[in-house]
């Protein structure tokens, strides 16, 4: 009778067990569109948008400028912006006109030339201009300053060689854009949405999907048999793991090939760094899924401490060196700045070895942490 | 290894309490107990009870505060694991994956269990054919009927041949036909295999059936025994009685409010009777009660159920005889405004006629029609799927009816004006309260929204504490109400407007029997008083409560007319007193058979 109900190796782990619920776990990925649709529908919608919709370059600007004293000088200087791809100059006769429109939004900047502007030029090699620009939206009027700036530099430049003088500016900016020549955003910002994305299918589709065990009651029934708790976790891992490097593969396909980000690094950093950053999420997902039990909860939570920050708090949008001291701080515990700066410099300069070493190791140490936690924190009982 | 002469769970002085926000709860207060191997055991008691805490303890989901807790001569905090490898626990939701088939579930459990590949192909089939699940093995879990659910949730927890089976309420809102398959395989399991079976239960005719009894309460073993020796300390207490002058439900009231009754209950034709003492000498007497006859019976095992628990006085849960006497005494003033009614002309409230309700291409119910008399009580009867509740919607006017008719005081209430609705009293299934306003808050956010203000909107919440006895929670929030008292709860909220008709759906799904008794005698004073009550419930025993019922499966109509009609279709030379599950598993075989000669 004994004989029947010896056990087998119960205590050690069990590849068998583990392949249980890896399977089971797939089966489920596999037949609920949601999860399918955040690691596959959702990256490409993601990446449609900001790569063609968002844009944080002044392209196509519409300026106003007022001549007060037309000439070919002005002429000539207007030209240069006319054959420029960022802007669109409208001519206004007065002033008053040019503020109207200005009010109106219908152009975002005036620039004016006052009637010594050929005089200032002639004599002194010289010749000031007067700028207003819509502060309203500070980044697009700061770069719109600097491009108007940048033309009127080149502009006199030109001028100079022109009539054989040398140029009477003290210093001469002589721009070169380095990484992004072109200086699209769309070139950092689809590589830094593949890390919110991942985020995403990593972090809150982990933690939802724990949770729903929780909901269901197929927790209490999966606890008590003889899982271990590292089988059970694993098995939950390793599917969506596989998920999330599918979705990041989607990605950085669509940007290399539909939006023709450069890419200058290797592949093999790329895929290393991600499956790091891929696990530190995991992690995340799972501790969230340990302290809740309600796929509400556990969504609203993912969102708040992993989704948001990777958004605002990766330096995927914004600069994080333009931020206030703390907040910067804060900007250390969020996993995705690590990786955002490895997937920029990876497609946009290469194989940037301090960068991608430093970005690396935070990542090992942010995911030890998350996995010591998890392993603290949970247990097979219902407490 | 062998401990099978041994007692396989072992318990001494288990305690084990929970924290909740505002209070902290005893759940399992200072148990020892032996569970005997090689047999089935029942655990049994009210809501609250404990009994699904010790179950998780003993399955290692939960660590006791102090005591020594053994499961197959192993102790629980040391050998969790070893013990979950040799027993098969299926918990009250029964842990299947809805979007995985019926093999996948089995291949999940076994592969939990490390057993083998090679040996599953037996196993599998052995179980399949026991539980009938052969032909849908590639069919989602999701989608199996609740009855086939149970028997899937109770193959997977056998995958793995296992010493002991723990059930936590394993049969709860599932049809009689499959609670039936369900005993068979545990039986059939109990012979082939030699496991032991502990198993909770909300019926106490499946506690019978159990060779040893645990009744629980408030965390603390108040017996164990035999079925046998419970109804054993019943003997000449019980009886039936039966009067010619008066209705079942009026002899019923008049009995239970007589001195040295402890419960009168409507069993079958008769009332059944459970007196506080034993009665040495003759039958007990009841002297000005005309035409009455009364004969001894055999005890149930309920009778021994309840007298334990009230002579056990609960203050939180149960209700203690006092409280019982002092419902009917003021049942006279539970609805005072029933004279309204008789202005109205037509015999008949409630008219459904030929409904239809579809769901895509799936028939929930399929062409029903039944009549509502003033004043009666009129159930509505069937397994979880039924159509039970999707038909109540319709009535509800909260679903409208894909075809036929449905007219509730000469109203569809899916059209009808507030007034016509303000007539209507209706309690959700699951008491749909909210759970985060105390019963004060929840009393006047209800009569609020049925229109009442200022001095009655008042005495109409006093009128409820005082009926219901909620005054002791007044300021609890009612998600940390026992389940009685959320019952009760919905129950005055459904009531606040005085209605005249009142749909109940459920209303005693999840209730434990002295809570589902106080349910009754109440609704039964609010019929008497002329009140319309129209209710749905899977309890086959309840239908005694009902004038007249209509059983359906499947969305279809099985039967309909009094209990004592249907009952009596199918008495029989082995049968002669069929009970109302007896009728309703024969009424299915009859539809199945007809179904099957048709075919042919």
């Amino acid at each position: 009778m004994t004989d029947h109900f010896s056990t087998p190796a119960h205590n050690n782990f069990s590849p068998q067990r583990l392949k249980g619920i890896v399977r089971k776990e797939s089966l489920q990925i596999l037949r609920d569109p949601s999860s399918i649709a955040i690691a596959f529908v959702l990256p490409v919608v993601l990446l449609l948008l900001f790569g063609y919709g968002v844009s944080l370059d002044a392209k196509h600007v519409p300026i106003g400028f007022v001549v007060e004293t037309p000439d070919t000088n002005t002429q000539s200087f207007i030209s240069m912006f006319k054959h420029s791809d960022y802007f669109k100059p409208q001519q206004f006769l007065t002033t008053h006109k040019a503020r109207l429109a200005l009010k109106e939004r219908k152009i975002f900047a005036i620039v004016r030339l006052r009637n010594d502007f050929s005089d200032q030029m002639l004599s002194s090699g010289d010749s000031p201009i007067e700028l207003l620009v819509n502060g309203v939206d500070a980044n697009q009027a700061r770069i719109t300053e600097g491009y108007i700036l940048s033309i009127w530099q080149l502009w006199m430049g030109k001028m100079a060689q022109v009539q054989g003088k040398p140029l009477q500016i003290p210093v001469m900016i002589e721009q070169r854009v380095w990484f992004n020549s072109a200086l699209k955003s769309r070139n950092y910002l689809v590589p830094g949405l593949i890390a919110v994305i991942m985020t995403l299918i990593g972090a809150m589709l982990t933690a939802m999907v724990v949770a729903r065990e929780w909901e269901r009651g197929t927790m209490e029934a999966i606890l008590v048999t003889p899982v271990h708790l590292t089988e059970f976790l694993l098995g939950k891992l390793i599917p969506y793991f596989i998920l999330g490097m599918g979705g990041m593969l989607l990605s950085v396909a669509m940007a290399y090939w539909q939006f023709d980000v450069p890419f200058r690094g290797s592949f093999a950093v790329l895929f290393f760094s991600s499956t790091l950053f891929m696990l530190t999420c995991l992690g995340l997902g799972l501790f969230i899924s340990t302290i809740t039990r309600s796929q509400f909860v556990a969504g609203e939570v993912s969102i708040l401490v992993s989704f948001l920050p990777a958004f605002i708090l990766s330096g995927f949008i914004f600069d994080i060196n333009s931020m206030p001291p703390v907040i910067q701080w804060l900007t250390y515990l969020v996993p995705a700045k690590y990786f955002v700066a490895i997937i920029q410099s990876t497609f946009l300069a290469g194989n940037v070895w301090p960068i991608i070493l430093t970005n690396c190791a935070y990542l090992i140490l942010m995911s030890v942490i998350f996995f010591v936690l998890i392993m603290k924190k949970s247990h097979k009982s219902l407490e | 290894m062998n401990t099978r002469s041994e007692a396989i769970i072992h318990l001494e002085n288990i305690s084990l309490s929970f924290t909740l926000p505002a209070t902290s709860v005893q759940a399992l207060d200072n148990i020892s107990l032996k569970v005997k191997a090689g047999q089935i055991t029942g655990l049994i008691g009210p809501d609250g009870a404990g009994k699904t805490t010790l179950m998780r303890l003993l399955s290692g989901l939960l660590k006791p505060d102090s005591g020594q807790a053994k499961v197959l001569g192993l102790d629980v905090l040391e050998n969790p694991q070893l013990i979950q490898s040799m027993i098969g626990y299926m918990p009250q939701r029964f842990g299947l994956y809805e979007d995985l088939t019926v093999q996948e579930n089995m291949d999940l459990y076994a592969d939990l269990h490390n057993i083998p590949v090679d040996q599953r192909a037996g196993r599998y089939e052995k179980l399949l054919s026991m539980s009938q699940m052969a032909p849908f093995t590639a069919r989602l879990a999701g989608k199996l009927s609740g009855g086939m659910k149970q028997k899937l949730g109770l193959a997977c927890a056998l995958v793995s041949p296992p010493r002991l089976l723990i059930l936590d309420e394993p049969t709860v809102g599932v049809d009689p036909v499959s609670r039936r398959e369900l005993w068979q395989i545990i039986n059939q399991m109990l012979q082939e295999e030699h496991i032991s079976v502990l198993m909770s239960t909300a019926y106490l005719d499946e506690a019978e059936r159990c060779d040893d009894v645990i009744l629980m309460h408030k965390g603390q073993i108040l017996q164990q025994a035999s079925p046998q020796v419970f109804s054993q300390t019943m003997q000449n207490r019980t009886f039936l009685a039966h009067s010619t002058a008066l209705s079942k439900r009026h002899l019923q009231a008049r009995l239970s409010k007589e001195a040295g009754v402890l419960d009168a209950l409507i069993d079958n034709d008769d009332i059944h009777l459970v007196m506080q003492q034993t009665i040495t000498k003759g039958l007990p007497e009841f002297k000005d009660i005309e035409n009455l006859h009364i004969r001894p019976t055999r005890p149930h095992f309920e009778d021994a159920f309840i007298a334990l628990l009230k002579t056990n006085p609960d203050p939180e849960n149960a209700i203690t005889e006092t409280e019982a006497q002092k419902g009917y005494q003021t049942s006279n003033n539970l609805n005072q405004k029933q004279s309204s009614l008789k202005n109205d002309t037509s015999d008949y409230v409630i008219k459904v006629d030929k409904v239809v309700r579809r769901f895509g291409d799936f028939y929930a119910v399929k062409g029903i029609s039944f009549e509502v008399k003033r004043g009666e009580i009129f159930g509505l009867l069937g397994a979880n799927g039924a159509g039970k509740s999707t038909l109540f919607r319709m009535l509800c006017g909260l679903l409208p009816a894909s075809d036929g008719k449905v007219e509730v005081a000469g109203h569809n209430l899916r059209t009808a004006s507030a007034s016509a609705r303000a007539r209507i009293g209706y309690m959700a299934q699951r008491f749909s309260l909210y759970s985060n306003l105390t019963i004060k808050q929840n009393l006047m956010f209800f009569s609020k929204a049925y229109g009442l203000r200022g001095k009655q909107q008042k005495e109409r919440i006093q009128w409820a504490l005082d009926e219901f006895e909620l005054a002791d929670y007044y300021n609890t929030n009612s998600n940390d109400l026992p389940l009685g008292y959320k019952q009760r709860l919905a129950f005055a909220a459904a009531l606040m407007h005085q209605p005249d008709i009142l749909f109940l759906d459920e209303p005693t799904s999840g209730v434990d029997p002295l809570a589902r008794r106080e349910f009754w005698h109440r609704t039964n004073e609010l019929a008497e008083s002329g009140v319309t009550v129209l209710v749905t419930t899977h309890f086959m025993d309840e239908a005694n409560y009902c004038d007249r019922l209509i059983i359906m499966a499947a969305g279809t109509e099985l039967a309909t007319g009094s209990p004592e009609d249907l009952r009596h279709r199918f008495k029989s030379a082995q049968n002669p007193e069929p009970s109302m599950e007896d009728t309703f598993i024969a009424l299915v075989e009859t539809k199945a058979e007809n179904r099957k000669n048709i075919n042919d």
